[in-house]
């Protein structure tokens, strides 16, 4: 059968914070039984945009996390009395009258996504704008106002969801948590992983050094394990991406003609290398 | 439980669906198409076709605006100031006198709208008595809310224009340096020295190998204007395709982190340096269109001197721009070769100019630079324009339904009314206009509003937006007027100045100290300006009274700014709730108010808000198309995309020495020669000016605004005024900002105090953020989200750090625009905690003769700051 799924591309979020605001257009101030109480005026995040910046001035990228509730399908929330629940398209909802005073559903979820309702005493958190969809709505709130689609709603079956993250590699937030989130990101990497960039020039010649490789390996790795190449553009930049972060590497650049330049350096989150000057010979 | 309605209305933000239930609005959203709506329009190019998504978008403030409806800082009754008493002298005080020493600190008490009216009409009318025909100062904010009725230009005017007034003329804020500098290169003044943007969506997605974002920001900046995102996939397209998208900005903009292949962050107000580095590359490497530069240019022969250095002994290469703006040469050579050989569109700004380089000391001469840089690669020939990749879809400009700036029911003689609708709206003669509100009237520059309140004579050049002719901006006022009183009542409307011009400190003192002895603010929310009222009048939403308009409509200066969004719309603005508490639609409290001064009838026509909406209808082309039952019941109408239509790219017929074939609304022809060619004299693009040649032959001269150009002038407070840049090391940036729209959409308890990149709440409190480099941040001891004083001999703000790799080290980000004004002790003279960073930057014109703006030549010190967090002043 299909379910609800949501995917959300990180390299299409901009941070414009439409899918924030849409969710508190929706909610506060709105009751709709039985799946939600009205959220409060200020403080939840049902969708919380999570930033975070990669390298330094001047080779710098933005990476914005949207992190709605996962609706998992081993959601740690779920409890046995139907505080919350699965429902069978996925979703998962916790019950505004039978969670009142269940403060301690906050923290179980793993993701932080679920916000206490302090005058009410209740949990809240995404509700996947059940209460539209059972109208007839085709979209979330956040998925029709997101403005450069990169939150989509998916009708799927768990099958064709499969299939579809195979084909796109989608990823979830943090599998290792075992919760299996109906929430899917395209490029996630740019959230997880880093890169390491810098400029190069020629020192004779002080032009940028476009068309210079640069090779990245794990520094001390044996001989032929996995590396990674990048090339150095006409503004003598270059940006190798999707490294796994911690660990010691090793970056050279090579240009005919020219002396090649090591250097090491330690990813624990991406870096901007200074500018590498290349001597001739 | 009631029935939920869907109702349509327009923002600045965006057309919406707004869904009300039970008498309260519970939900709006983006206003949905649907399947009866006309077809959208397609482009073939490079194989592939393009069409938009049956969709509309919202900026971010639209989407929150439920939270400003509903906001706890509406004005919900009349208020007056609890120790003004009316029938006090100027400088009464105590019981029963005027204290107007206390505005900014005294409570308010709810009053009656018979008691407030009746008092401001009796002020009126005494002020009129004492101090003549232009007794009273009347100046909306910018960007008030949507339609043609309620739009400043419409129903404010018109009251205005029967009582009589001294009307504060806006300065083009968004287009200073196009505005005083760029017009005198290529004319273009009915668009203000900007350009149009006709088919360049199709240029651009059939030929441009390129853009280069100068100073531009559509990801941030309503995608133009009021379009939200529209404009969004267009730029997904061009990189689908292989477009190359360059960013000069100081800031790591949004643009830049969606779309950006490389960043450029030239030191602010070096702009200027960075363009005349890449022309001489072009010049010393023979990369320019030579041909066209000898055809379609003057005096480009002794700039190319200047910029050689044959004249002056400097010749501006990249390593002497290296040293300005501190850009690698190597950087500037490889983007000077990049784009020498590719077809590029220069995104100068939001809209064909605009950006906040405009909006700077060499804010001239940088509209200048980009137009002389655009002129030496074929300005006009295909793929190579100078276009924001905003504007340009292809739209049915035939349909005419008036936009804002044609003046709704004023008829005002300085609005674009004349052009079509008056005659449409009054078929028997329209209402009589006020020559007040000319160059025959008593005026005051917007940004001259505090000195106008102190008394204090002052001259200056052009009357607001000089869009009549390029030598309008050359007129010289003076204040007060001869033959005029200065003003003695301030009648405020809108948004607060506080947050938007110029060492705003000025504008609160003005209200303490000056020599106004009633001021009235009209005002939805409590805030900013409001809290230095003697009188409050409540107004409502554009939610709460009826209303007509057409989405990005702006026309006169922003003629046909409708192909900004992917569709035309045409949308009733429907009352979709009964007005909040005791307050009142803008027209009512006119309409009120005229009618205690014996104006009612003159005023309102016998109309209401909703006659006036479809009288507004029928003056229109819309009746062509949609009967009014029709469009009232949908709510909306969409101008169908032309199905047979020939595309003519903005200034094509330039390029081709043909007569204009565009439908721009200039050069006006009494202003051209022979019907050909642009507005300036020779009717080419002049780097030797024929309009400031004339300016300076009337014995004027303005180092700062030099005949031949674009030149290089350093900043007059920047990184080369060394004895202020010891005291205040950091150059401040203050761009437009991106989650609210001039003051609309800020504060107000609303919803975007909650977005993470807009306000920090601490304490309670939520600050207003400002950006600085890791490096800067960390010689301060400042980490993120502490607070910061950020400060200079104008004044202070306190505000919440973001510490960010965004930036170069050495310049701070802030956005203008905070609507409020919360000072932390008295008012005008001590920190600022509501984050008003305008009160930092400079009064000074752009130059001695442009009455324009420059808040980005600004030089400040920021430090962290420990003491006591903000008390709440007047609640």
């Amino acid at each position: 059968m299909k379910k609800w799924n949501l995917v959300i591309d990180v390299a299409l979020c901009h941070d414009c914070n439409d899918c924030f605001l849409a969710d508190k257009d929706e909610f506060v101030g709105n009751d709709f039984p039985p799946y939600s109480a009205a959220q409060p005026w200020s403080g939840h995040r049902w969708m919380n945009i999570l930033r975070k910046e990669r390298g330094q001035y001047p080779i710098v990228q933005v990476a914005y996390l949207p992190v709605p509730c996962m609706h998992c399908d081993e959601a740690p929330c779920l409890t046995a009395d139907g505080a919350v629940y699965k429902r069978e398209d996925g979703l998962v909802i916790i019950d505004p009258e039978k969670a009142q005073g269940r403060t301690e559903i906050v923290d179980t979820c793993p993701y932080g996504a679920i916000y206490l309702n302090e005058e009410l005493q209740l949990p809240q958190k995404c509700t996947g704008c059940v209460h539209l969809l059972e109208e007839g709505w085709t979209e979330t709130r956040c998925s029709q106002i997101c403005p450069t689609g990169a939150i989509t709603l998916v009708w799927a079956s768990d099958e064709e969801m499969a299939a579809r993250v195979e084909t796109e590699g989608l990823e979830a937030y943090r599998a290792e948590l075992g919760t299996r989130p109906r929430v899917y990101y395209k490029n996630l990497h740019r959230w997880t992983k880093v890169f390491v960039a810098g400029s190069v020039a020629y020192a004779d010649t002080d032009e940028c050094a476009e068309g210079a490789t640069v090779t990245v390996s794990r520094d001390g790795a044996p001989a032929g394990a996995v590396v990674v190449q990048g090339a150095v553009n006409n503004y003598g930049e270059f940006l190798v991406d999707e490294l796994e972060p911690g660990g010691e590497y090793e970056v050279t650049i090579e240009a005919p003609g020219y002396q090649a330049h090591s250097a090491a350096v330690c990813l624990e989150e991406s870096v901007t290398m200074g500018l590498v000057m290349l001597i001739r010979g | 439980m009631g029935e939920v309605t869907r109702l349509t209305n327009l923002t600045t933000g965006g057309p919406v669906h707004v869904y009300v239930k039970d008498g309260r609005i519970m939900r709006i959203t983006p206003l949905q198409l649907d399947e009866s709506d006309g077809p959208s329009w397609t482009i073939e190019a490079r194989g592939r076709t393009f069409t938009p998504p049956r969709r509309t978008t919202l900026s971010p403030y639209t989407v929150a605006h439920r939270s400003t409806i509903y906001s706890p800082k509406r004005i919900l009754t009349p208020l007056k100031r609890v120790d003004f008493d009316s029938q006090g002298a100027l400088d009464s005080t105590g019981p029963g006198g005027r204290n107007v020493r206390n505005r900014g600190l005294s409570a308010y008490e709810p009053i009656s709208w018979d008691q407030a009216l009746d008092m401001m009409a009796k002020e009126i009318v005494r002020l009129k008595r004492e101090l003549g025909p232009a007794a009273i100062l009347t100046c909306p904010g910018s960007h008030h809310l949507w339609g043609n009725l309620g739009y400043r230009y419409s129903a404010l005017i018109r009251f205005m224009n029967l009582v009589g007034y001294t009307y504060a003329e806006h300065n083009p804020d968004s287009w200073e340096g196009w505005h005083w500098g760029g017009m005198h290169m290529w004319g273009n003044s009915h668009r203000l020295g900007m350009v149009e943007q006709y088919d360049l969506l199709e240029d651009g997605l059939k030929n441009t190998e390129m853009v280069v974002f100068w100073s531009a920001d559509p990801e941030s900046t309503s995608g133009g204007i009021y379009t939200a995102f529209e404009s969004t996939p267009r730029r997904m397209w061009l990189k689908e395709l292989g477009v190359k998208m360059v960013v000069i900005d100081p800031y790591f903009n949004h643009t830049a982190g969606l779309f950006g292949d490389k960043w450029f962050a030239p030191r602010l107000g070096t702009d200027v340096a960075l363009g005349l580095a890449i022309a001489f590359t072009w010049l010393t490497e023979g990369t320019y269109d030579k041909d066209y530069v000898d055809t379609h240019t003057v005096g480009f022969a002794e700039w190319k001197d200047y910029v050689l250095g044959t004249t002056d002994g400097v010749p501006k290469t990249p390593e002497w721009a290296e040293v300005e703006s501190g850009v690698p040469a190597r950087e500037i050579r490889a983007l000077a070769r990049e784009w020498a050989g590719k077809k590029v569109m220069l995104a100068a700004g939001g809209q064909g100019g605009w950006g906040g380089a405009c909006r700077s000391a060499t804010g001239g001469e940088w509209a200048r630079t980009m137009i002389a840089l655009v002129a030496m690669q074929g300005l006009g020939k295909p793929g190579r324009n100078l276009w924001s990749t905003t504007h340009g879809v292809p739209c049915d400009t035939t349909l005419w339904f008036p936009g804002y700036s044609e003046g709704g029911i004023s008829n005002d003689p300085s609005t674009a009314s004349g052009f079509r609708l008056a005659s449409r709206l009054w078929p028997d003669g329209p209402p009589p206009g006020n020559p007040q509100h000319s160059t025959e009237g008593q005026t005051v520059s917007r940004l001259r509003i505090p000195e106008a309140m102190m008394h204090e004579p002052h001259q200056w050049r052009g009357k607001g937006f000089c869009g009549s002719s390029i030598e309008s901006q050359f007129q010289k006022y003076e204040y007060p007027a001869p033959g005029y009183n200065p003003v003695g009542m301030y009648f405020k409307y809108g948004g607060s100045f506080i947050g938007t011009m110029t060492e705003t400190n000025r504008y609160v003192k003005a209200y303490r100290e000056g020599q106004i002895q009633c001021v009235v603010n009209q005002s939805i929310w409590f805030e900013g300006e409001a809290r230095f009222a003697d009188i409050i009048l409540p107004a409502c939403t554009n939610f709460e009274r009826w209303d007509i308009g057409e989405w990005a409509s702006a026309s006169g200066a922003g003629a046909h700014g409708v192909h900004q969004s992917n569709h035309r719309l045409i949308v009733l603005e429907n009352k979709c709730i009964e007005p909040l508490g005791e307050s009142k639609s803008d027209y009512e409290i006119f309409s009120l108010l005229a009618e205690r001064l014996g104006l009612g009838r003159n005023y309102t026509e016998g109309c209401s808000d909703y006659d006036w909406v479809k009288r507004m209808f029928e003056a229109s082309d819309l009746p062509t198309r949609i009967s009014w039952e029709e469009f009232e019941k949908k709510g909306y109408y969409l101008v169908p995309a032309p199905t047979e239509r020939k595309s003519t790219p903005a200034l094509r017929w330039f390029a081709e020495d043909r007569q204009r074939d565009t439908p721009d609304i200039g050069p006006k022809v009494w202003d051209t020669v022979d019907r050909k060619g642009l507005q300036t004299t020779s009717g080419k693009i002049e780097f030797v000016s024929s309009s400031l040649t004339r300016f300076y032959k009337s014995g004027v001269t303005d180092p700062e605004r030099p005949i031949m150009g674009p030149q290089y002038i350093p900043s007059w407070e920047g990184h080369r005024t060394e004895e202020l840049l010891d005291k205040y090391p950091l150059q401040l940036v203050s761009p437009h900002p991106r989650f609210s729209m001039h003051t609309m959409g800020d504060s107000k308890d609303s919803w975007s105090n909650d977005v993470k990149d807009h306000r920090v709440l601490k304490g309670g409190h939520y600050y207003w953020i400002m950006r600085l480099n890791s490096k800067d941040a960390q010689e301060r001891g400042v980490r993120d989200g502490d607070l910061l004083r950020a400060f200079n001999d104008r004044g202070e703000v306190i505000l919440a750090a973001q510490v960010t790799e965004r930036l170069a080290p050495g310049t701070v980000h802030c956005y203008e625009s905070c609507s409020d004004y919360l000072p932390a002790g008295e008012p005008g003279y001590s920190a600022d905690t509501a984050g008003c960073i305008n009160i930092l930057t400079p009064k000074r014109f752009l130059t001695p003769t442009s009455t324009g703006m420059a808040p980005n030549s600004c030089l400040i010190q920021v430090e962290k700051w420990e003491g006591p967090l903000a008390e709440r002043s007047v609640s």
